[in-house]
């Protein structure tokens, strides 16, 4: 079922002269109000009016999360502070946070996409759907609750955890849809045959996940633990948050990225040079209707490919193939966004602590475990276990404070950690994805 | 003045055959082990040790990767008898001094026992465990 029928499946030609006109409005903005894009497009010799066709796109410069960090946290805004309703945040590459700003516009954009995408896996105003992604700084809540709304569906806003009352309110109240991480929702599923409850009692149909990489065998593993369809949803806070792109039932293969909304461009790593449909790079976005904090170009450093051919769904909209991974050392844990680069910048300074770390994640019970060991200077020790301990509580309430997620430290001794020549040194990622 | 006794105390990780390598490294440099006493959680753990060279011991653990450092405990001699043990922790009570360890040496040094103990104040507990005739070996008297 279509939510805007006439917009989801409008002719190429006609998407494709709206995406121009969108763009063109959007190089303009950003360069006459957003300083730091202007520059970057100075020095690459580019101004608004070189961009005549869709592919002059390429001539653009890219921005990156470094680009929103040094900028932080208003620098990359391209209205007056007054006309933004809404912060969103996710996290930076260091100890500072990514501040999203949306005016009303952003938000009903949002919400359209975010209701359409529910429509596309046959969500309907008779449906209750429990959001069971967290609510706050990070988007998954609020994105996904207000696109539930904007659908005239009726909209549980439980947050994440407490999966006991999950599990009474989803009886109760006959939630008929869940929207949360794959990974919380494996929780829930295993919580339901462990309480020996029937998935047959629960009216449970469908499932809206993402935030997180997922693959086709946690589906499978979802679907027969809670009998019900689960999909994909894509999004990041960068372009607006969840719903930036999801699949249709019809396919249930690869996720629609709203191109009156987004740009998608698939991109080469190293070189930054465009790749064909069908050819796996990294996925690039340019948010073409959006105010607040247009994102240009923007590095999403996650491997995709886009599908050649069009969808049997009836939707022009191309689709992103599901995530393949990453092309930086970001670590998505329980749907939270982390680099090795905060842990460093959390321990920096501790008294007796050297800077050498290692991030080993797990999966236990399906859900992701994070633990930090850190390396101790070789002078200090204490000879009482409660102060040794006392400094290890520190390091990890000085990790959770700037990763926003609850982690676990092992003091070590020094020069046991491996140095860390290339990147993925920093990281032992033991969760099995297929 | 009393010249406090050099504990080394040393970092050592939870995991099996660690203690084996601190031995070992010991015993290879020819450490001579006085006494010693391990804490542990289990996370990790700390060894306590007193050495007839204790410099020396802090050098070979520093250069071997361990996280070692130097405290100063008191060496407290005890009548090897029924209620020599008490009459010294009674003393340390009643000045309301907290006791952070206690553990004992290898041998009796002149047949009496020695307690190695840390103590909050230790300056303190000197003058009260002194005052009260109790008999605390230097760290000369020890080697």
């Amino acid at each position: 079922m279509y939510y805007n029928e006439h917009m989801e499946t409008a002719s190429r030609d006609e998407l494709e002269r709206i995406q121009l006109e969108r763009l063109q409005a959007t190089v303009r903005r950003m360069y006459d109000n957003v300083g730091f894009y202007r520059r970057r497009m100075e020095e690459q010799g580019v101004v608004p009016e070189d961009i005549k066709t869709l592919s002059d796109i390429t001539k653009l410069p890219f921005m990156s999360k470094i680009d929103l960090r040094d900028n932080y946290p208003f620098g990359t805004f391209a209205v007056q502070k007054t006309e933004i309703v809404r912060l969103h945040a996710s996290s930076g590459t260091t100890g500072k946070p990514i501040v999203a700003g949306y005016t009303r516009h952003d938000l009903e954009m949002w919400s359209d996409c975010v209701a359409r995408g529910l429509s596309a896996v046959g969500v309907t105003a008779d449906d209750i759907v429990q959001v069971a992604y967290g609510y706050g700084l990070f988007t998954g809540g609020m994105g996904v609750h207000y696109g539930i709304e904007r659908l005239g569906a009726t909209v549980l806003p439980i947050s994440a955890g407490n999966t006991k009352k999950q599990i009474m309110m989803m009886q109760d109240l006959g939630t008929t849809v869940l929207a949360c991480t794959p990974s919380y929702a494996l929780v829930l599923g295993e919580a339901i045959r462990d309480m020996g409850i029937d998935p047959e009692t629960i009216k449970l149909r469908v499932g809206v996940f993402g935030a997180e990489p997922w693959t086709e065998g946690i589906r499978k593993e979802i679907e027969a633990l809670l009998h019900i369809k689960a999909y994909d949803i894509y999004g990041l806070t960068e372009s607006v948050g969840p719903g930036v792109a999801m699949e249709c039932k019809e396919a249930c293969d690869g996720l629609h990225i709203w191109e009156d909304c987004f740009i998608p461009e698939i991109v080469d790593p190293d070189t930054g040079e465009p790749l064909p449909d069908g050819q796996i790079g990294e996925l690039v976005i340019t948010t073409i209707n959006k105010e607040g904090m247009p994102t240009v170009r923007f590095r999403t450093h996650d491997l995709t490919y886009i599908h050649k051919e069009p969808c049997v769904c009836g939707r022009t909209h191309r689709r992103l193939h599901r995530l393949m991974g990453r092309t930086d050392d970001m670590l998505i844990i329980r749907g939270v966004n982390v680099f090795p680069s905060q842990v460093e910048s959390a321990i920096v300074g501790i008294e007796g602590i050297a800077p050498r770390y290692l991030l080993v994640v797990d999966r236990v019970h399906n859900l992701d475990t994070l633990e930090v060991q850190v390396e101790l200077l070789p002078t200090l020790v204490y000879d009482e276990v409660r102060k040794m301990e006392a400094l290890r509580a520190k390091v990890q309430k000085s990790i959770e404070q700037v990763l926003g997620l609850s982690v676990s430290v092992r003091l070590m001794p020094p020069n046991s950690i491996e140095r860390a020549e290339g990147k993925s040194k920093h990281i032992k990622d033991n969760r099995k994805l297929d | 003045m009393y010249n406090y006794v050099k504990q080394i105390s040393a970092f050592l990780p939870n995991k099996q055959g660690t203690l084996t390598g601190f031995t070992q490294l010991l015993a290879d440099n020819s450490l001579d082990l006085m006494a010693l006493s391990l804490a542990d959680t289990t996370n990790f753990g700390i060894a306590r040790a007193i050495f007839k060279e204790y410099d020396k011991a802090l050098a070979v653990l520093q250069q071997a990767g361990y996280t070692a450092s130097i405290t100063p405990v008191l060496a407290v001699g005890v009548p090897d008898c029924p209620g020599g043990l008490n009459k010294v922790l009674q003393i340390l009570n009643r000045e309301n001094l907290s006791i952070e360890y206690i553990y004992n040496f290898v041998h009796t040094v002149d047949d009496q026992a020695v307690l190695i103990c840390r103590v909050d104040d230790g300056d303190k507990a000197v003058d009260e465990l002194q005052k009260a005739g109790v008999k605390l070996f230097d760290r000369s008297e020890l080697q």
